[in-house]
């Protein structure tokens, strides 16, 4: 009962980005047409694996900014629902044999299935308690698949996972050509965020984010609508992790751990939250960084990862897509200003 | 507890309300020794409050009376640690917010409590949107919310603010967010309206207009507010309770509760001159 007065605290890093509908149409009809040139072009220029990684982070930072960004609840578990449809994506491919999106779909399944109890936990608490509640969720499964090893091949992780796509062989050798059978499915959960986001519902989530006592004097049913963003934005990590362990053949504890929830939160600020854009751009820069540094050999990833994020955090205060649209509005604007005061003279 | 709906109905006088000539009215809220305790502090204690349905009715008192405590018992932020809320016969405790504000109850809050971000046509959408379940639709556009925009209008309005529609409300004056505050409270029509000081931090022209706006819109309908500013409560009050550290301490017309005498020495002594602005 106490909990209903604290409602009024909330994250803080997600009170201050400004709404994503403030764009002119002509310029996000541009902006989207060059985002899917940039995605179409992407395995072209950078090793295909890599660039299916950079996609399957982008969606899943996507997902965790559904919910940081766009209702004000940090989830430091998102890796329960990530790497329980790797998992289950995993197992699925392997003894159904179906075409790999349709293991997808299925791991995204169980993603939502398990987010209905978490979810269900987790809203009664906000801020840090909700972090933790999910955290906790992200710990027990962590330690569930490290035991049911007949299921999950326990440390040694899920391995062999099979491409099947319709017969097509090129997919299934190729990750060149596996890129593109993957792609539809990093599109339709971005679709899914945005159709969210852009919705009634999204509106609703946007009152509960700035001010979640008001949004229940007006009668809306706070809880009730963070478990259903909850339940979506576990269904859209859920597609995203599919995708990745389909795409590296193999599922392991790793996906489940708290480092990798603490690494999509880390991309999904980096990137700038409350704006659906920044999840994949802050996941190129985190992947690609990654990977660079990996080839060359230096041990201390984490450290220059870390260093990174703190200088971008510190430059761009609202994240990378944050900041340079808040430039762009500001150049905008004095242009504006300056037409306005020839007309005036 | 005892009191089962039934016979509070079979209490309550059956006639119609009759406010002009200030005779019985059937009650629209009653409290039935509503306390709260706060691990032993007791903020709200026994309370026995009657509000008549057509009626504005003030809650005033000191700091700390428990008034502010007593709107979050009655709309659900708080949960009462006992005692009955009977709204039209039902007892509503236990309930939550949101449930309380389906059944025609709309408060406005002592901080101004608005979505920032949002442009002032964008909340009373949303507020009229709350009833129909709109809210839930994930899979449609938002530009359904547009269905509501004629009422939103005529709501912006009422309260004088129709042409700051498309500001967002974390750039409008004070006075002005204390409007929108109350044309949100007012958008689905509730039966009973409960302002926590709609009054608080404004400037004497913004306190008269709003006086004037919340008489405007009480017709039809049961006020509450709370207010420390006796003019307000003065002109507007057709009876007022005095609450003290959690109790009742008198309650009648304003000038009845003006003139009595355990009021000076707790509370009006303060503001003896009548119309006491701060």
């Amino acid at each position: 009962m106490s909990a209903q007065l604290t409602e009024t605290s909330r994250v803080e890093t997600a009170a201050s980005s400004a709404p994503e509908r403030r764009v002119n149409p002509f310029v996000r009809a541009g902006l989207l047409l060059l985002a899917l040139l940039v995605v179409l072009a992407l395995p072209w220029y950078i090793y295909p694996p890599v660039a299916m990684d950079i996609l399957a982070w982008g969606l899943f930072a996507i997902s965790v900014d559904l919910l940081l960004g766009f209702t004000g609840l940090l989830s430091f578990g998102h890796a329960a629902f990530w790497g329980m449809s790797a998992y289950v994506t995993g197992i699925i491919a392997t003894r159904a044999g179906v075409p790999f999106p349709v293991a997808i779909l299925g791991g995204a399944a169980a993603a939502m299935i398990l987010a209905v109890p978490t979810g269900y936990l987790a809203v009664r608490r906000t801020g840090i308690y909700f972090a933790m509640v999910t955290l906790a969720f992200a710990q027990m499964l962590y330690f569930i698949a490290n035991q049911a090893s007949d299921l999950t091949g326990g440390e040694n992780g899920l391995q062999g996972i099979p491409k099947s796509f319709f017969g097509i062989e090129l997919v299934e050798t190729d990750a060149f050509y596996f890129y593109y059978a993957g792609l539809p499915i990093i599109l339709l959960g971005a679709f899914i965020a945005w159709r969210t986001v852009s919705s009634p519902f999204g509106r609703v989530l946007l009152a509960i984010r700035d001010n979640p006592a008001r949004a229940r004097a007006l009668g809306y049913d706070v809880e009730r609508y963070k478990i259903m963003v909850f339940v979506i934005s576990s269904g859209i990590a859920g597609l995203a992790g599919g995708v990745f362990s389909v795409s590296h053949g193999f599922a392991s504890l790793q996906e489940l751990a708290w480092q990798t929830s603490g690494k999509v939160v880390l991309i999904t600020v980096l990137g700038g939250i409350g704006t659906l854009w920044g999840g994949p751009l802050g996941a190129a820069v985190v992947v690609l960084l990654e990977d660079q540094l990996a080839s060359s050999g230096f041990d201390g990833i984490g450290i220059i990862t870390g260093a990174i994020f703190v200088l971008i955090v510190l430059l761009f205060r609202k994240g990378i897509w944050g900041t340079v649209s808040d430039l762009v509005t500001r150049v905008r604007g004095r242009a504006a200003t300056d037409a306005q005061g020839k007309h005036d003279a | 507890m005892s009191a089962s709906p039934s016979t509070t109905e079979r209490q309550s006088p059956s006639q119609p309300p009759t406010p002009a000539s200030g005779g019985p009215a059937t009650a629209i809220l009653r409290t039935v020794d509503l306390t709260k305790d706060f691990r032993g502090f007791t903020a709200v204690n026994s309370v026995n409050l009657e509000v008549a349905d057509n009626t504005i009715h003030a809650l005033v008192g000191p700091n700390g009376a428990g008034k502010t405590t007593l709107f979050n018992l009655l709309t659900g932020f708080l949960q009462p640690s006992s005692g009955q809320i009977l709204l039209r016969g039902d007892d509503i405790a236990g309930k939550q917010p949101e449930q309380i504000a389906h059944l025609g109850v709309a408060r406005s809050f002592q901080i101004t409590s608005l979505f920032d971000e949002m442009t002032l046509i964008e909340h009373l959408e949303l507020a009229l949107a709350s009833p129909t379940g709109l809210g839930y639709k994930f899979w449609t556009s938002r530009k359904q919310l547009g269905q509501f925009k004629a009422r939103a209008m005529e709501l912006l309005d009422q309260v004088g603010l129709a042409d700051r529609a498309g500001v967002r409300a974390g750039s409008l004056a004070y006075g002005q967010k204390r409007a929108l505050e109350i044309a949100l409270a007012l958008a689905n029509d509730p039966s009973l309206l409960l302002l926590d000081e709609p009054t608080a931090g404004m400037g004497l022209e913004d306190v008269d207009r709003t006086i004037e706006l919340v008489k405007k819109v009480s017709g039809g309908r049961a006020v509450v507010f709370v207010d420390h500013n006796m003019h307000v409560v003065g002109s507007l009050a057709d009876r007022v309770t005095v609450l003290q550290s959690g109790e009742v301490l008198a309650e009648g017309t304003y000038e009845r509760v003006r003139s009595d005498e355990r009021v000076i020495t707790a509370y009006l002594g303060e503001t003896n001159d009548g119309d006491g602005h701060h």
